[in-house]
């Protein structure tokens, strides 16, 4: 299930990122771990329950200003979806 | 059935040092299981210390000794995850498999719960006793919403091993089990995670047993030993090294116990050269000692075993028509923090 634009996806109960000086930066869960990097990582940072997913878009569009922003947005909704059905992300 | 005495046991300041090895070993999380991790005074401590020392913490239960007070000190500590074991789905089952009127506590534990912002799963363990029990069990499921349900088939060492006759579903059973658990996946897709672990004697090919021996997966025993998996004990001639003597990554790395089946060279035929070999490792080397009595042969569970037909005649029992759940009052073995 992809989420609305206007969502606010949060870290799921159980869920949370090591430590910022642990390398590398892992996302743990139960049994459990998803390495993060680049926009991974990026993305992982925003699901604060704060950010909607349109805001999440637009920052990587800034980041990545290079790559097409429609591109961007999908591969979002994707990852974003992704994690949904892990159970690493509640929106 | 006996598990480690108390007296031998590593004390507080050993673990708080273990932790940090591990951290510095690139390990990830830690599980505080047993037994009962409960039973130590200083659980609270241990999970505060493992959680600052960098680690995700998670606790295995029964549940039993836990009360408010506890599991509000060891949220607070920074527990990350909570696992709960249920043996069944009603007071009467559980009474009957563990000797012990623990259900109804445990539901107690599960509505405390929800509380808290941590992790949790429902542990059931599943054999032929209570697989009939699933609709209520998805019906706690429904009713609790956890981040996850794993439904563990019993496995064939300890307890297992010692109750098999009564505990094999038998294949009608298994299928049922399977379709319902595939629908309920289904159903609770983007809610609460599904982790079924099927009973290996009826699969195809074995399980890659904790992710292969000596690469994902340390056990610490209570008292300092430390052994790639749960039942390693059962492999004779296999000697542990204590963290009481050495460190933790000389004992991952050298110990003549971890090294024993890691690489391929150990690997007899098919395994030896199976496209399958860095998918599951050829299995379970505990449970190829067990029905095999070779920890280096094949998982006799894969179809492509020498030995496999050691388990279709397991299997065969179970299965035969005159078979059928609860025909006879079954006599358990018990044991502690069900």
């Amino acid at each position: 299930m992809k989420p609305d634009m206007t969502a606010t996806p949060r870290l799921a109960p159980g869920v949370r990122l090591n430590d910022k000086s642990q390398q590398p930066r892992t996302l743990l869960m139960p049994e459990r771990a998803l390495r993060l990097n680049g926009p991974s990582l990026e993305i992982v940072q925003l699901c604060d329950g704060k950010h909607t997913v349109l805001q999440i878009a637009e920052k990587l569009h800034a980041l990545y200003a290079k790559a097409e922003p429609q591109r961007i947005t999908d591969d979002l909704l994707g990852y974003l979806e992704l994690l949904h059905k892990e159970r690493a992300v509640d929106f | 059935m006996e598990l480690v005495r108390r007296d031998r046991e590593l004390d507080t300041s050993s673990w708080l040092r273990l932790f940090d090895e591990a951290v510095k070993l690139g390990i990830l999380q830690v599980d505080f299981t047993g037994g009962e991790p409960l039973a130590r005074t200083d659980v609270v401590e241990l999970v505060h210390a493992a959680r600052q020392a960098g680690l995700y913490v998670s606790l295995i239960t029964s549940g039993l000794p836990l009360d408010e007070v506890k599991l509000a000190r060891l949220v607070e500590a920074g527990l990350d995850h909570f696992q709960l074991s249920f043996q069944g789905a009603t007071e009467q089952t559980a009474r009957e498999i563990s000797n012990t009127t623990s259900h109804p506590h445990k539901l107690h534990v599960l509505e405390w719960l929800k509380k808290y912002r941590i992790g949790v799963t429902l542990n059931f363990v599943i054999h032929r006793q209570n697989i009939g029990e699933l609709d209520e069990m998805l019906e706690m499921v429904e009713e609790h919403r956890p981040g996850c349900v794993e439904f563990a088939s019993v496995q064939y060492y300890g307890w297992g091993l010692a109750n098999r006759k009564a505990l094999l579903p038998t294949r009608e059973q298994l299928d049922e089990c399977v379709e319902k658990l595939k629908k309920a996946e289904e159903q609770l897709k983007g809610k609460t995670r599904v982790v079924f672990v099927v009973p290996d004697y009826y699969a195809k090919y074995p399980k890659p047993c904790v992710g292969g021996w000596g690469r994902k997966l340390m056990l610490v025993s209570p008292d300092g030993r430390v052994l790639p998996c749960h039942a390693a004990n059962v492999i004779p001639k296999m000697q542990f090294e204590n963290v009481k003597e050495k460190s933790l990554k000389e004992i991952w790395e050298n110990s003549a116990a971890f090294q024993k089946f890691r690489g391929e060279d150990w690997m007899q035929e098919p395994c030896k050269s199976c496209d399958r070999r860095s998918v599951d490792f050829g299995g379970c080397r505990c449970q190829a000692f067990l029905l095999a009595g070779d920890a280096a042969a094949t998982d006799p569970v894969c179809s492509l075993a020498p030995t496999r037909s050691k388990v279709d005649v397991i299997l065969a029992a179970v299965n035969q028509p005159e078979t059928s759940p609860r025909e006879v009052t079954p006599q358990f073995l018990y044991r502690p923090n069900p």
